[in-house]
């Protein structure tokens, strides 16, 4: 201890807390909504490990031993944010690297630690505080308050800036869009199955055999068809036609004779 | 019960989050703060005395009602209620250096830190521990971070002023660099530098 100022209090390492502790629980499934990945929080983090591993005074740092052991860990335990470790690795070596200059007048001359000292012991207080700060959030966890949170209310609107002229262009943009409506008389159209059933009969009397194509155009409108249709079962029903599919969805095959061999085939 | 407690009572139970005296002084425009607070402790005394599951709790810059510590195991195996998760090492690390140094930004944490926060402030962002205060002078004038009421409630503090101060702590957190060692290094450093 022959290099402590005498101004600087010297305190022992805060009992509560173990560097890497907290990380390893981390690993262990603990529900941190931040996952840590690697068993210390930081480079200074595995530092302070490193020096109560090796039960080394933290105001005299043998900074040859600490970097190596330092360089050791980092590898071994593939630690995910590298180039942070990496940055104290080298920051340690640089130290190392001074420490070895030939020193000119010993008044003038500053220990290159110094600021690493400043800095781990700056963080040994902050982790100091998580302490405090963890142990009254635990207590804190373990009461519950109620659970309505009323809705955030809704930001007010944005104050409408408009010139007349974007107004009435806005007005004309929407009436041109409404749509005319197209309106039209529904007008009932009978069927005229007599005439149908007129057509097939002079059609037949032509034809013994006929086709569904050649009773109803390709164009002809709905209600011809379905006059076509009804005409055509309406004489199917009388016997004086009959009427027969080969497969599904052939044309209709109309025939004038009951007993024509070849709708008997079908 | 004094009929401002039972007001007040009422106004604390219908609310989930903690509220300060002066809102609670709002319900009744006779009430001086000094009744508010006589009012209050009969709250208090009420729920302790007569054994009640909920107690009246001084957090976060306010009053509230919370269930005890005892009973929180069977309200959550019931699943009536679930704990919020712990924070993570780095986020409570950057919280409590938030809380310490407030106003603070990103590059000061991570000097403190000696890792990259971004991703942490972000998290504690969006839980609403930490807020955006204002921006530092200087280049790219970086936002400046605080904590939030929210923060004082997850760490059950009254105020900020309720955390341990830095001069109570084993070590002082000090802004100017700490003059460690005017005399060259010991016999062992130098032994061991030596090549």
């Amino acid at each position: 201890m022959t290099s402590v100022n005498p101004e600087m209090p010297v305190t022992p390492p805060p009992s509560g807390y173990v560097p890497g502790a907290r990380g390893a629980q981390a690993q262990d499934g603990d529900t941190s909504f931040i996952v840590e990945l690697s068993a210390y929080s930081g480079p200074l983090d595995l530092l302070l490990a490193l020096i109560r591993d090796e039960k080394v005074d933290i105001y005299d740092i043998p900074i040859a031993r600490v970097a190596e052991q330092f360089l050791v860990r980092i590898r071994t335990l593939g630690l995910n944010d590298a180039a942070d470790y990496l940055e104290m690795a080298a920051r340690l070596l640089r130290i190392k690297a001074q420490l070895l200059l030939p020193r000119g007048d010993a008044d003038e001359w500053e220990d290159p630690r110094a600021e690493l000292v400043r800095r781990l012991l700056e963080y040994q207080q902050m982790r100091e505080i998580v302490d405090v700060m963890e142990r009254r959030a635990d207590e804190r966890r373990n009461q519950f308050a109620r659970a309505y949170l009323p809705d955030e209310p809704a930001p007010p609107q944005a104050p409408l800036a408009l010139s007349l002229s974007e107004l009435l262009s806005a007005v004309d943009r929407v009436l041109r869009s409404v749509y005319e409506p197209n309106m039209h008389d529904v007008v009932a159209r009978a069927l005229d199955i007599p005439a149908a059933i007129q057509a097939i009969r002079s059609l037949l009397a032509l034809k013994a055999r006929l086709r569904w194509t050649d009773v109803v155009d390709n164009d002809a409108p709905p209600w011809q068809v379905l006059s076509a249709l009804l005409g055509l079962l309406e004489l199917a029903r009388l016997g004086e036609l009959r009427v027969a599919q080969p497969r599904p969805f052939a044309n209709v095959e109309i025939s004038r004779d009951p007993s024509d061999p070849a709708s008997e085939a079908a | 019960m004094t009929p401002l407690a039972k007001l007040l009572e009422a106004a604390l139970f219908a609310s989930a989050r903690p509220i300060p005296v002066d809102e609670l002084a709002a319900l009744d425009n006779d009430a001086s703060d000094a009744d508010i607070n006589s009012a209050l402790q009969e709250i208090r005394a009420h729920y302790d005395d007569e054994g009640h599951g909920v107690e009246l709790v001084e957090i976060g810059g306010g009053w509230q009602i919370l269930t005890r510590a005892e009973y929180t195991e069977a309200i959550e195996r019931a699943q009536l209620a679930a704990r919020p998760q712990r924070l993570s090492a780095a986020a409570l690390e950057t919280l409590a250096i938030i809380a310490y140094r407030q106003p603070i930004g990103r590059i000061e944490v991570e000097e403190i830190r000696g890792v990259n926060v971004g991703s942490v402030l972000k998290s504690l962002h969006e839980r609403g521990l930490i807020d955006v205060v204002g921006r530092a002078e200087g280049l790219g004038r970086p936002l400046l971070y605080g904590t939030t009421p929210l923060f004082l409630e997850h760490f059950a503090l009254r105020h900020l002023e309720e955390l341990p101060r830095a001069d109570e702590l084993a070590i002082a957190l000090r802004h100017t660099p700490v003059q460690v060692a005017d005399a060259p290094p010991s016999e062992a450093e130098k032994a061991e530098s030596s090549p």
